[in-house]
């Protein structure tokens, strides 16, 4: 991999000269990570999406940092606000961060929204939290706060609590404002209200609604039944789990994470600990690996069985939904045993797991990995097999590869496009590629593929879980790293050193080195990340949540055109998305 | 006098069967889907049937300021007169009847088409997207399968030589017509379905698309009706279901007549609910493909077939 960095800098270098790059960052994940000024942005990323053998055609992500209380920035140039983009060649099985200085109180920079479709919710994202303007967007509104919020939350001057600010008092004025801020106006996004021959009808569906499983609201564009266009409007369910990041210490925030894609639990953890353990430089043992695995891919399973119950519910087809959560309900049984929660356990920790695997843990765990195949090959004669839910979903939201890498999908949806990509596969994290598992592949890009190869993930997984099983390696739940928190006890009363830095551990937390790091994992609903930046504290400088369904709702409104409302609900069925993972 | 008893008799079968099946559904529902079901009030849950009608009657009768309130107050109404009008002509035994009319069908199909007036009419005054949706789905779809319910239903007539419920059942003591009629048979239950919009077919409510379709700003004894009302459909369908193909109070005489009736009527509502527990619900448009493009021409190969074979016999 190091190799294939310097190519791509050194192409960069010898197309653009070498002025273009203003400085080269080591990052702690290894992600070449270059600088350069706002004017050559946007021939520089062309170039790396178009003209470059091998592209980078997917925007995974983009975002922002205010970079004005930084302490420790080794050299990297001066910058209030810092631009950051990231790009990602399944070619080349590489990605790469560019990232643009923004000083002296001038927030403008050129829109890439030109280039990459998928930067308008990205971008307004950044306008959102950070107040930068992107010139040349084709509409720079505040997308997760309210559009009556004041300030931008994620600058370092925004307060972090209610107790920092005054009491709230909802007045008749605000409320009436507010509710006059929520009206719908079809001029404000350009959207005409009839066509040559027949008036439009606008349906404002969510944000209560069954249908949207959650907190969404999506304005339907309608001619009789045929969506015309759709406006989704998110933000309902944004808690600012990103400022909150900055508030929590490296440890305390774990809790946090199982509640970005609450249907996940664990595998949440995994995402963020894995960029915290690169940072700190931790390897946690083989035992504690393998029991990340095996939780995660549990909670793999019980995340599809509620997409699975409820796409079905979507389809109008009432029962699936009980018998998937019955069989969630006794995974939800074996993690309550070995990890005291259900749903959001927040059990791993930074170099490991919060306790070693109960005595007899393996006997549930197998009971389950021997029970389930039967009850797969049952919701696949009742729902999958079912004609009426064929004629419903294929055929019905289809999009290319190219259109997915486009719009930044990943998981499932990719992987329906007939595309081999799965980051356990390509970039193994905690061990993953010493399991057998197959990546299965849909071939249309449709709904109906979309759902056959989560049928199938939940196969894998359960194969994965088998292994764990069988090859559960001895060892301790934790690395002994002076990082991992809370410290492994053994030692404490033997030592005064480890009892010092026990101590510490526990009531600060651990002061994590300065610098930059994520790691994507392989989520149930796509690809997960936290981009993590330390500047030597005990708390995270800026945690940016890279979360699959953010671009997969962006991109609702371009393959639900032309369908109708029953074939919108099959295309929101099938996305699998989780509100609290779009809005955070 | 005797009218009066019977006439009360008809309203009371029909409407503690429609108000029962409340209980039946959810309890059958939840054995299906593994779980308890209401089970709490009186023994075995059947109180709730009595808790949910006193809620209804004390629930806020929420009129909304933007609907059009004359034609809002006056649908559910249309749909309860239009279905219990129709058990007026359905036998329940050899002599429990109100009315022995000679049009019986035409009766109820007259009525089951005035019915679809009360959800167009339920959904236009509610003044509501989505009712509106609701509404416009119903009545294409009910329009639609009205057509071909009527259609399914001459050969029975030809058959039977009469348009009368009595005379029909009297004349399947030979055997039952669903055998004879089986296509015809198929073809009612379906549109039977779809007449009482139920899942699969209830398009017009779909729950995870338009919320509750034409009956969304409905609340109190008024949903209440709507409520009702589709189980009195049910009931109505099963009840014809029964009389039309299955020799209606025809039966071994061990028990008496009006056993049979009901436990026919009784076997085709759980098959009802069997379907809405595991069918997914088609799209609009496959719905009137299925209707046009295949029940249709199946009917009318029925009405031809069984005309060419009747005049064939003679």
């Amino acid at each position: 991999m190091s190799n294939n960095d310097y190519d791509i800098i050194s192409e960069l270098r010898s197309k653009f000269g070498d002025h273009t790059i203003l400085h080269q960052q080591q990052t702690k994940d290894g992600t070449p990570t270059i600088w350069m000024n706002r004017n050559d942005l946007i021939q520089v990323l062309k170039f790396l999406k178009n003209e470059i053998t091998l592209p980078f055609k997917m925007l995974y992500d983009l975002t922002g940092i205010d970079e004005r209380t930084r302490t420790k920035r080794d050299g990297q140039p001066a910058s209030d606000f810092t631009i950051v983009y990231h790009l990602t060649s399944f070619e080349r099985n590489q990605d790469i961060r560019i990232k643009v200085a923004l000083t002296n109180g001038d927030t403008n920079i050129p829109s890439i929204t030109t280039i990459w479709e998928s930067a308008n919710w990205y971008e307004r994202e950044v306008f959102d939290m950070f107040g930068i303007n992107f010139t040349g967007h084709p509409g720079l509104t505040r997308i997760l706060m309210p559009k009556s919020w004041k300030g931008h939350p994620l600058r370092k001057e925004h307060p972090a609590r209610a107790t920092e600010l005054d009491p709230f008092v909802l007045t008749d004025n605000i409320r009436d404002e507010e509710d006059a801020n929520l009206k719908f106006n079809p001029e404000e996004y350009g959207l005409d209200t009839k066509s040559e021959d027949s008036d439009f009808m606008f349906l404002n569906i969510g944000p209560q609604h069954p249908g949207t499983h959650g907190l969404l609201r999506l304005i339907v564009q309608l001619n009789g039944e045929d969506i015309v266009n759709i406006i989704p409007d998110i933000g309902f369910h944004h808690r600012g789990a990103e400022k909150m990041g900055e508030r929590q210490s490296w440890h305390t925030f774990i809790p946090y994470t199982d509640r970005i894609d609450y249907l996940s639990g664990v595998m949440n953890n995994l995402a963020y600990l894995l960029s915290v353990e690169k940072l700190a430089g931790i390897e946690p043992p083989d035992r504690a690996q393998v029991i990340r695995i095996m939780m995660s891919e549990l909670f793999r399973i019980a995340s599809h069985l509620v997409w699975l119950g409820t796409f079905a519910q979507d389809m109008g087809q009432m029962s699936p939904v009980f018998y998937a959560f019955n069989d969630r309900e006794r995974i939800f049984d074996i993690v309550s045993a070995i990890t005291g929660a259900r749903m959001h356990p927040s059990w791993f920790r930074i170099g490991g797991v919060a306790h070693d695997l109960p005595e007899g843990w393996e006997k549930p765990m197998q009971e389950f990995v021997n029970y389930f195949p039967k009850r797969l090959k049952e919701f696949e004669n009742i729902v999958i097999k079912n004609r009426i839910f064929k004629a419903r979903t294929v055929g019905i939201g289809v999009f290319t590869t190219e259109e997915a890498i486009e719009w930044g999908v990943t998981g499932a949806g990719l992987r329906a496009t007939g595309y081999d990509w799965d980051y356990r596969k390509k970039r193994p994290y905690s061990g993953i590629d010493k399991f057998e598992f197959d990546v299965p592949l849909g071939k249309n890009g449709d709904c109906y593929d979309r759902a056959l190869v989560r049928m199938e993930e939940m196969r894998q997984s359960l194969r994965i879980i088998q292994q764990c099983i069988n090859n559960m390696p001895a060892g301790h739940y934790k690395s002994d790293h002076p990082l991992a928190i809370p410290p492994r006890k053994d030692k404490t009363m033997i030592d005064i050193e480890t009892l010092i830095t026990h101590f510490v551990g526990v009531s600060w937390g651990p002061v994590i080195p300065a610098g930059e790091a994520m790691v994507p994992i392989e989520a149930a609903k796509g690809s997960n990340g936290y981009y993590l930046i330390s500047d030597g504290s005990t708390s995270s400088y800026r945690t940016r949540i890279r979360t699959p369904s953010f671009p997969h709702m962006q991109m609702l409104p371009f393959i639900t055109k032309g369908y109708t409302i029953p074939d919108l609900l099959a295309i929101l069925g099938a996305m699998d998305f989780v509100l609290a993972d779009l809005d955070r | 006098m005797k009218y009066v008893f019977i006439i009360a008799g008809v309203l009371l079968i029909a409407l503690t069967i429609a108000a029962g099946l409340i209980w039946v559904e959810r309890r059958l529902l939840s054995v299906w889907q593994d779980r308890l079901g209401p089970n709490r009030v009186g023994p075995f849950g059947l109180g709730q049937v009595v808790a949910d009608t006193i809620k209804l009657f004390f629930k806020e009768d929420w009129v909304p300021p933007f609907s059009d309130r004359p034609v809002f107050v006056l649908a559910p109404g249309i749909l309860m007169v239009t279905i219990l009008l129709t058990f007026a002509v359905v036998p329940f035994g050899p002599n429990f009847y109100v009315y022995d009319s000679n049009i019986g069908i035409l009766f109820f199909l007259g009525n089951s088409s005035l019915g679809v007036y009360s959800i167009v009419l339920g959904g236009w005054a509610s003044n509501n997207k989505y009712s509106l949706i609701g509404a416009m789905r119903a009545s294409a779809q009910m329009l639609t399968y009205e057509v071909f319910m009527g259609l399914s239903l001459m050969g029975v007539v030809m058959m039977a030589d009469s348009f009368s419920f009595c005379k029909i059942v009297e004349a399947q003591k030979g055997g039952w017509f669903f055998i004879p009629q089986f296509i015809g048979f198929i073809v009612f239950f379906i549109a039977g379905i779809a007449e009482t919009h139920r899942l699969p077919f209830d398009i017009p409510e779909a729950e995870g698309e338009l919320i509750a379709g034409y009956h969304s700003e409905y609340s109190g004894m008024k949903f209440g009706m709507f409520f009702v009302g589709e189980y009195l459909g049910v009931t109505l369908i099963s009840a014809l279901i029964a009389t039309l193909f299955f020799g209606g109070w025809l039966g071994p005489s061990f028990l008496p007549p009006v056993f049979w009736f009901l436990f026919k009527t009784f076997f085709f509502i759980c098959v009802f609910i069997l379907l809405r527990a595991s069918l997914p619900r088609p799209r609009y448009d496959q719905l009137m493909e299925l209707g046009w493009k295949v029940l249709l021409p199946l009917a009318l190969l029925n009405l031809l077939v069984t005309g060419a074979i009747l005049i064939f016999l003679k």
